[in-house]
C-alpha cells in the first residue's frame, strides 16, 4: 500500500506534461488572475472575492464528495438529487429549530448515499447506472415532498448561513474551509483514506488483501451524498427559497470538472483534495470572468467543455504512465 | 468482472438450466414486462386498450426509440453517449433553419452537422482514447451552448418552413405516423449489421473485450469511431423529425433524453460494460418506458414527477436483477 517510488526517464516533452499536469490548474488560476487583474475593472476588490468564494461553495462541497467517489474509480451522479431531497424537507421541518433540521436533511440525502453504496458495495452494479437512477428518483422524490412547489423558508438562522458572516467572512466559507480540511484530512491521514485509495488502485488487490472493500465503497457514497445534503442545505440558505426543482441541477457536471482539472484521475487511485479546490475556483473564476465581459452563456458553456476536455487529455498521459 | 471466470467443477444438467433460463430473462425480461404492463394496463384503465393510445404511445416513443437505438451502438462498444440531449436539440434547431432551403436542406443539414459531432467525438475516444463519459459530457455541454449560440440564447425559436419536410413529421400512412416507420426501419438495419454483417459482430468484440479484438487484428479504433457517428446521426436525425413533429426547432427540448436512452438501453438487456445486448431489446425498453409514462398519465391525479420516481426505481431494479443474472450466467 505504501507508494513506492518510480524513477522514469522521460523525454523533454514528457516533463512538460509532467508540469502541466501536476501544477496545470494552479498556473491556469494565476494566469486567469493577471488576466482580470490587467483587462477587468473592479476585480480586484474584496467584495467581488467574497462574491466568488460564496458562489463556488455548493460546488466545491460536492466536488470534495465526488473526489473521493471518483478516488475509488466511481462516479456520483446523484449529487444533484441529493441537494434536491435535503432542499425539500427543509420546509417540512424547519419549525423545529435549524439543528434538528439540519440533521433531518442530512439523514434523508444521506439515506440516497447509503443506497447507492449498496448497489455499488453489495449489488456489484456499475456506479454510474446505480447513482443514475437515484439522480432520476431523488429529485423526483424531492418534487413530490414538495408537491412541485416552491417553498420560502424565513427561519433566520438558516438564512444566516447563507447570508450571514463573522469578520467579513461568509459563515458558508467557513463551513466549506472546514469541511475541506476534514477531507483532506481523512485522505491524508487516515486508514480509511489509505484503504479508499487501495480500492481505487485495484479492487481486486485490495480484496485480496483483505481490505472491508464493502465496507469502505458504503461510506464513500454515503459521505458524497451527505456532502451533497449540506451542499442543498447551503443552497436553499442562500436562496432563502426550498427550490427542488432546479437546486443542484447540472452540478454533478460542475463537481465532476472541478475534481478532474484538479488532477485526481477518472481511473481511481489518487484523491487530490486541494487540487479539487483549486478546480472549483478555477471553474468559479473563469466564468465570472466570462461573466463580467458579457460573454453569453452559450460561449461559456463551449469554453467549460473545452476545459474539461483539455483536462482530461493531459490528464491521460498520467494514467499512462502510472 | 465474473465473464472471464469458468466454472470450475463438473456442469450438471439444473445449472446448464438455470443459465439458459437467466440468458433469456436478460434478453426478454423487458418485453416480458411490457406484455404485463399492457395486460394490467388494459384491465385497469378504459380508454388504455384503444388503437388511438396505441398510436399515440407509438409516435410519442418514435423520437426516443431513434437516439436509443445510436445509443445501443455505443454501448455495447463499452461506452455511452451523454451527448444525444443536445444533439438532439442542436438537430431540430438546424432542420428548423435548414427547411428554408427545402426538404433536402433540413433533413442533410442536422445529419451533417450532428454527425461531425458523432465524429470528433469517436476521434476523441478512440485515437485519443480519454473516456467516453468525459468526452461526450463535454459535448453535452458545448453542443448545447452551440444551441443557445445559433438561438440567440435559446429565445429564438426557429419555424418549420418546408411543407414537404412538416408533411415527414405530421403526416403517415394507414394511421401510422412516418416518424413510427422511421424508427422501426432504424431498429430492423441497426439488427441486420449487429448480427449479420462483419462490422456488427467486431461491435460485440470490441465490446466483450477490446484487448482481445486488438490481438485479433479488429479496428478497433475504427469501430469505435463509428459508433459515435451512429450516435450522433440518429440523435440528430431524431431532433430533425421531432422538429418535423412539431413544426418548430426548440432550443431547449432533449435535456435528460439521454437519461432515458441509457435506462431504456439497460432496461432492453444490453450491458452496460459492452459486448451483449440488441436492438429488439432497445425496442422493449423504450416502449415498456412510454407505456408506464402513459399510465400515469390515465391515472390522471399523478403528478409528473411521479413519472421520474417509477423510471428511476425500476431501471434500479433492472439493473439489479441484471447483475445478478449475469452472475448466474457464468459464461
Amino acid at each position: 500500500m505504501t507508494e513506492q517510488t518510480v524513477t522514469i526517464t522521460l523525454p523533454k516533452r514528457g516533463a512538460t506534461l509532467m508540469v502541466l499536469q501536476k501544477y496545470g490548474v494552479y498556473i491556469a488560476i494565476i494566469v486567469l488572475l493577471l488576466y482580470n487583474l490587467v483587462f477587468t475593472p473592479n476585480f480586484f476588490q474584496i467584495g467581488n472575492f467574497r462574491t466568488q468564494f460564496v458562489q463556488m461553495v455548493p460546488v466545491l462541497i460536492v466536488a470534495l464528495g465526488m473526489a473521493l467517489v471518483i478516488g475509488t474509480e466511481g462516479i456520483d451522479l446523484s449529487v444533484g438529487g441529493v441537494m434536491a431531497l435535503a432542499a425539500a424537507v427543509i420546509p417540512l421541518y424547519i419549525g423545529y429549530g435549524l439543528i434538528p433540521v439540519v440533521i433531518i436533511a442530512v439523514v434523508v440525502g444521506g439515506l440516497v448515499g447509503v443506497i447507492n453504496g449498496s448497489l455499488v458495495a453489495f449489488v456489484g452494479v456499475q456506479p454510474i447506472v446505480a447513482t443514475l437512477s437515484l439522480m432520476v428518483a431523488g429529485r423526483g422524490i424531492a418534487l413530490l415532498i414538495a408537491n412541485e412547489q416552491l417553498k420560502s423558508v424565513i427561519d433566520p438562522n438558516l438564512l444566516a448561513i447563507g447570508r450571514g458572516s463573522v469578520l467579513g467572512v461568509p459563515y458558508s466559507v467557513i463551513i466549506a474551509v472546514v469541511l475541506v480540511l476534514i477531507i483532506a484530512l481523512l485522505v491524508n491521514r487516515t486508514t480509511f483514506g489509505k484503504q479508499l485509495i487501495a480500492i481505487g488502485g485495484s479492487r481486486r488487490a485490495a480484496e485480496l488483501s483483505g481490505l472491508p472493500v464493502k465496507r469502505i465503497l458504503l461510506l464513500v457514497y454515503l459521505l458524497s451524498a451527505v456532502l451533497a445534503s449540506i451542499a442543498g442545505i447551503i443552497g436553499t440558505a442562500r436562496l432563502g427559497a426550498s427550490v427542488p426543482s432546479t437546486l443542484g441541477n447540472l452540478i454533478e457536471l460542475s463537481a465532476i470538472t472541478a475534481v478532474v482539472v484538479g488532477g485526481t484521475p477518472l481511473t481511481g487511485g489518487q484523491v487530490k483534495v486541494a487540487g479539487t479546490v483549486a478546480g472549483a475556483l478555477l471553474l468559479q473564476f473563469i466564468s465570472a470572468t466570462l461573466n463580467q465581459h458579457n460573454v453569453p452563456d452559450a460561449f461559456s458553456q463551449i469554453t467549460q467543455a473545452v476545459i474539461i476536455l483539455f483536462a482530461v487529455y493531459i490528464q491521460r498521459g498520467r494514467a499512462a504512465v502510472r | 468482472m465474473s465473464v472471464i471466470e469458468t466454472s470450475a467443477g463438473p456442469t450438471t444438467d439444473s445449472q446448464v438450466r438455470r443459465e439458459r433460463f437467466a440468458g433469456v430473462l436478460q434478453g426478454y425480461g423487458a418485453a416480458i414486462v411490457l406484455v404485463i404492463l399492457v395486460v394490467v394496463g388494459s384491465v385497469s384503465f378504459p380508454t388504455f386498450f384503444s388503437l388511438n393510445n396505441f398510436t399515440n404511445i407509438a409516435t410519442q416513443s418514435s423520437f426516443p426509440l431513434i437516439v436509443a437505438v445510436g445509443m445501443t451502438f455505443v454501448i455495447l462498444t463499452g461506452g455511452i453517449d451523454l451527448s444525444v440531449g443536445s444533439v438532439f436539440a442542436l438537430g431540430g434547431v438546424l432542420a428548423a433553419y435548414g427547411s428554408s432551403l427545402g426538404v433536402w436542406g433540413a433533413l442533410l443539414l442536422p445529419l451533417l452537422v450532428c454527425g461531425a459531432i458523432g465524429l470528433l467525438q469517436g476521434l476523441l475516444v478512440a485515437y485519443a482514447k480519454m473516456a467516453p463519459f468525459i468526452v461526450t459530457l463535454a459535448g453535452l455541454l458545448a453542443v448545447r451552448g452551440l444551441v443557445l449560440a445559433i438561438t440567440a440564447g435559446g429565445s429564438n425559436t426557429p419555424l418549420v418552413k418546408d411543407a414537404t419536410f412538416s408533411a415527414i413529421g405530421q403526416g403517415g400512412v394507414f394511421g401510422i405516423h412516418w416518424t413510427v416507420i422511421v424508427a422501426i426501419a432504424a431498429v430492423a438495419v441497426g439488427t441486420v449489421v449487429l448480427t449479420r454483417t462483419r462490422g456488427g459482430q467486431a461491435i460485440f468484440a470490441v465490446g466483450g473485450s477490446e484487448s482481445a479484438s486488438t490481438f485479433m487484428g479488429l479496428p478497433v479504433a475504427r469501430v469505435k469511431l463509428t459508433v459515435y457517428i451512429v450516435s450522433g446521426l440518429c440523435a440528430g436525425l431524431a431532433g430533425a423529425l421531432n422538429a418535423s413533429y412539431s413544426s418548430s426547432g426548440v432550443p431547449t427540448v432533449g435535456v435528460g433524453l439521454e437519461l432515458s436512452a441509457i435506462s431504456a438501453v439497460v432496461i432492453g438487456g444490453t450491458l452496460l460494460v459492452g459486448g451483449r445486448g440488441s436492438l429488439v431489446g432497445t425496442l422493449a425498453g423504450v416502449l415498456l418506458l412510454s407505456v408506464i409514462q402513459n399510465m400515469i398519465n390515465q391515472v390522471g391525479s399523478l403528478s409528473s414527477s411521479v413519472q421520474s420516481v417509477v423510471s428511476g426505481v425500476f431501471l434500479a431494479i433492472v439493473v439489479v436483477i441484471q447483475t445478478v443474472l449475469s452472475r448466474t450466467q457464468r459464461l
